[in-house]
């Protein structure tokens, strides 16, 4: 164990879910998922531009050979996760409830890689090839977002970055993946954190990463000063992770409403997501393979595993030993902010954090009664909004009073309609405005 | 994997998944445990109404109870509303807190008006919990003393008071009325608050420098310690500050209330009268009988803030605060009643609308970014 010391900071607001179920999953080391027999790839895993497909029905394929290219700059491309064959390309269910194309891959069972990347050597590569390796990487934000990752290294000319921020938070409850990795390939993070320093010519480098996880904030500490990275300690508070949240708690800096990190001279990239720029900048390894918690009361066996990319959530819920009780919800991510689902044949994606499996006495569907004027729901908004009279605008349809009252900066963190007690569904109010503005903006 | 393993894996059927939006869990408190928590918070103050003033108030209490509750479920079956809000006891709330706003003296039927007006004038009638301005049983408190002032004003003596502390219930009557009263020759003695006695006298005597005698004879150091027990006249639920001051504490410690909210009432209300009887001792007593006495406490402590009628922002709590002691002491002082806390209750909760506009924090990233202030800087 290190002496050395972190400081501990903060956002302002926020709520903090009395059982975070993390001692589920906490303790158990990544394990290594064994190879199916097939796997069902998500084609469109980022935001932005789909990606284009590269192969058909009945291709061979190696492990890690682009399947799909970059459709466009906000787009990265796609690999295959093993070797075999193309088994078809059909339509399944996505994560947003919709078919979504996928590549359905029949492994080979050699898992044979295909020709990789060269290995760069980053100190002495320029900042524009490191870019292009994390984009051929197909490397996209693994904190949720899946935004493609190059494109939020690559500022205009005219804004200064001056912090890099790894987002190790890991505020949802439940989800111990960013833990374990921090934890358990520390120097892959934090030489990744090195190597997006050193693409954004950025000298102050930090980690950001709560205080419940007090083994990987000593296992950082520890070799963090050969990386050049700085560790933060931010207070156990959700939404710490946000990324605006977590850059006034680290820099102290606003990004002002409206605006991008980089508007505030920040980038904010995942820990996994830094992982994955070591393999891909390192070995030439693209990504293929996530950390994701398999968790909740009724798995048998809470626990953390390295997935392949289009490894069914049914599969998964298998590896951790099935369940104990019929589940209420399954998920996708965190109870906070992630996606319920209909399907077990949805597929591990490169944002899939958490599969996270609900009791069914913990799936309560509320009847909302009025709003008591408590004010939590103020105290909780890290954006400072006013929820309780926002969905009041929004429930009686006056959508211009709601883009008043800055309802287009509700960043959706679920810490309102969490601590509501009368229930009132404050988060759907504010996506369905949210929805009805960008819509009538557009016309 | 095997087939041994194969056997004992128990996957989900996945027919019964539920499809709903996040947040996907929910902190436990609803609005029905929040109105528990103010009941416990009750339960100094109901113990001390019975204490002080015996079987009456018990029953008060049960009569008030019962008329909220059957007041409003009379209106949601008329208004054709489920009555399942019911279950959310803002109506058992509004009972107990309506009771210790009555005197124990009071008849049924007092109980059954206040109720009436409580829950169908101050509250349904806005649309019911949540959307009510006006705290139900200051609205009911303020209804009965201008309509009824004979029976909001007629105070009983508590069981403590005897003809030795009998001047604490202002010396009104004499030895010789005790003794009749011990001796069961009088049915009941009526006596008054040392809000009133200070109303009389300053009225009768004109703010002239006589009447500091006059005060001293309720505001003295003696005095202070039984009306901090609540050995007084005054309202089931009023004279106790000390049991007042509990539930308050429990309140506070259950993050209820907003402690801007009694703080900067109290504080304001002991400013304002601290300012004025040093200069002008004959126009009010000192600040210490001014928060011990009449239902400062408990306007300050229960109903004040309640969060439906007060201010969402802690600044705007302040504020709320500080024109409740503005309004209160006004009102005790100059106004025609001795006393003012229902009335500036009712008269600021009408203001909170526009203090919550006043005070609206400023959204997050509205400013100019604060550069160089955070550890990594």
């Amino acid at each position: 164990m290190t002496t050395k010391t972190y400081k501990t900071v903060t956002f302002k607001g926020g709520v903090h879910p009395a059982r975070d179920g993390k001692d589920l999953s906490r303790s158990a080391a990544i394990q290594e998922a064994p190879l199916l027999d097939e796997y069902q790839v998500i084609v469109q895993q980022n935001i932005g531009a789909p990606p284009k497909l590269l192969v058909k029905k009945g291709d061979e394929v190696k492990k890690g050979q682009m399947i799909a290219e970059a459709g466009g700059f906000v787009s990265v491309p796609l690999h295959s996760p093993t070797s075999g064959k193309v088994k078809n390309i059909d339509r399944i269910p996505g994560p947003m409830g919709v078919p979504t194309d996928a590549v359905i891959i029949t492994a080979d069972g050699k898992d044979e890689w295909g020709e990789l990347m060269p290995p760069l050597d980053w100190k002495n590569t320029d900042g524009a090839t490191l870019k292009k390796r994390i984009c051929d990487a197909g490397i996209v934000g693994m904190g949720g977002a899946a935004f493609p990752a190059h494109v939020k290294l690559s500022p205009p000319p005219d804004k200064k970055i001056d912090y890099l921020i790894l987002n190790g938070a890991e505020c949802e409850p439940y989800l111990t993946a960013d833990h374990r990795l921090m934890l358990e390939e520390t120097e892959k993070v934090l030489e990744g954190a090195a190597i997006l320093g050193h693409a954004l010519g950025v000298k102050n480098v930090f980690i950001g990463i709560e205080t419940n996880k007090e083994d990987a904030i000593h296992a950082l500490l520890d070799k963090c000063d050969a990386y050049g990275v700085g560790v933060v300690g931010l207070k156990v508070q959700y939404p710490q992770g946000a990324e605006k949240q977590l850059i006034y708690a680290v820099t102290g800096r606003k990004v002002p409403a409206g605006k991008l990190p980089m508007d505030a001279g920040c980038v904010v990239q995942n820990v996994g997501t830094a992982a994955a720029v070591t393999d891909a900048v390192k070995e030439g390894k693209p990504l293929i393979e996530r950390i994701t918690t398999v968790t909740g009361e009724p798995i048998k066996n809470p626990s953390n595993w390295r997935f392949r990319l289009g490894t069914p959530v049914s599969r998964a819920i298998e590896l951790a030993g099935g369940i104990t009780q019929e589940p209420g919800k399954i998920i996708l991510g965190g109870p906070m902010m992630g996606f319920a689902q209909k399907s077990m044949d949805v597929t591990v994606m490169k944002n899939t954090s958490g599969i996270l499996l609900l009791e069914k006495s913990d799936v309560i569907q509320y009847q909302s009664t009025a709003c008591i004027r408590c004010g939590r729901c103020l105290s909780a908004c890290p954006m400072n909004l006013l929820p309780g009279s926002l969905s009041a605008a929004i429930e009686s349809e006056k959508f211009d009073l709601a883009a008043k009252m800055n309802v287009m900066d509700c960043i959706e963190c679920g810490s309102c309609a969490y601590i509501c007690p009368a229930h009132r569904p404050l988060v759907q109010h504010f996506r369905r405005a949210k929805a009805e503005i960008r819509n009538r903006s557009k016309k | 994997m095997s087939e041994e393993v194969k056997s004992e894996l128990l996957m989900p059927k996945g027919d019964e998944l539920v499809l709903s939006t996040s947040p996907h869990i929910h902190a436990t408190e609803d609005v029905r445990s929040i109105m528990i928590k103010v009941l416990i918070a009750l339960v100094p103050v109901i113990c001390a109404g019975i204490i002080l003033f015996g079987s009456a108030a018990a029953l008060i209490m049960g009569y008030c109870v019962v008329f909220c509750v059957v007041a409003e479920a009379v209106w949601l079956k008329l208004a054709g509303k489920n009555l399942d809000s019911l279950k959310d006891l803002s109506a058992v709330v509004t009972g107990i807190l309506l009771a210790m706003n009555l005197s124990a003296a009071a008849p049924w039927w007092l109980c059954l008006i206040g109720s009436v007006l409580a829950i169908w004038l101050a509250k349904q009638i806005f649309g019911g919990l949540g959307h009510n301005p006006f705290n139900p049983a200051a609205v009911a408190r303020v209804g009965l003393l201008i309509a009824l002032p004979k029976y909001m004003t007629t105070w009983i003596p508590t069981r403590f008071m005897n003809s030795d502390t009998a001047s604490y219930c202002q010396g009104l009557f004499t030895k010789a009325d005790w003794s009749s009263v011990l001796a069961g020759k009088l049915d009941a003695v009526t006596c008054a608050t040392p809000l009133g006695v200070v109303g009389t006298t300053a009225k009768v005597l004109n703010h002239s420098p006589e009447a500091v005698n006059n005060f001293a004879q309720v505001a003295n150091p003696s005095c202070y310690w039984q009306y901090f027990l609540g050995n007084m006249g005054g309202c089931l639920g009023e004279t106790s500050a000390l049991a007042l001051l509990i539930g308050g504490l429990i309140l506070i410690a259950f993050k209820l209330i907003k402690w801007q909210v009694p703080v900067f009432y109290l504080g304001s209300v002991a400013l304002m009268t601290g300012i004025i009887n040093y200069f002008l001792p004959g126009v009010t007593p000192p600040p210490v009988f001014h928060l011990l006495t009449g239902g400062l406490m408990i306007g300050a402590i229960f109903m004040a803030t309640d969060m439906v009628t007060s201010p969402m922002t802690n600044w705007g709590a302040a504020v709320f605060g500080i024109g409740l002691g503005v309004v209160t002491c006004t009102i005790r002082i100059w106004g025609n009643y001795p006393e003012g806390v229902s009335f500036a209750i009712v008269f600021m909760n009408a203001l909170v609308p526009l203090i919550d506009k006043f005070f609206v924090k400023r959204p997050f990233g509205y400013n100019k970014p604060i550069v160089e202030e955070g550890v990594a800087a």
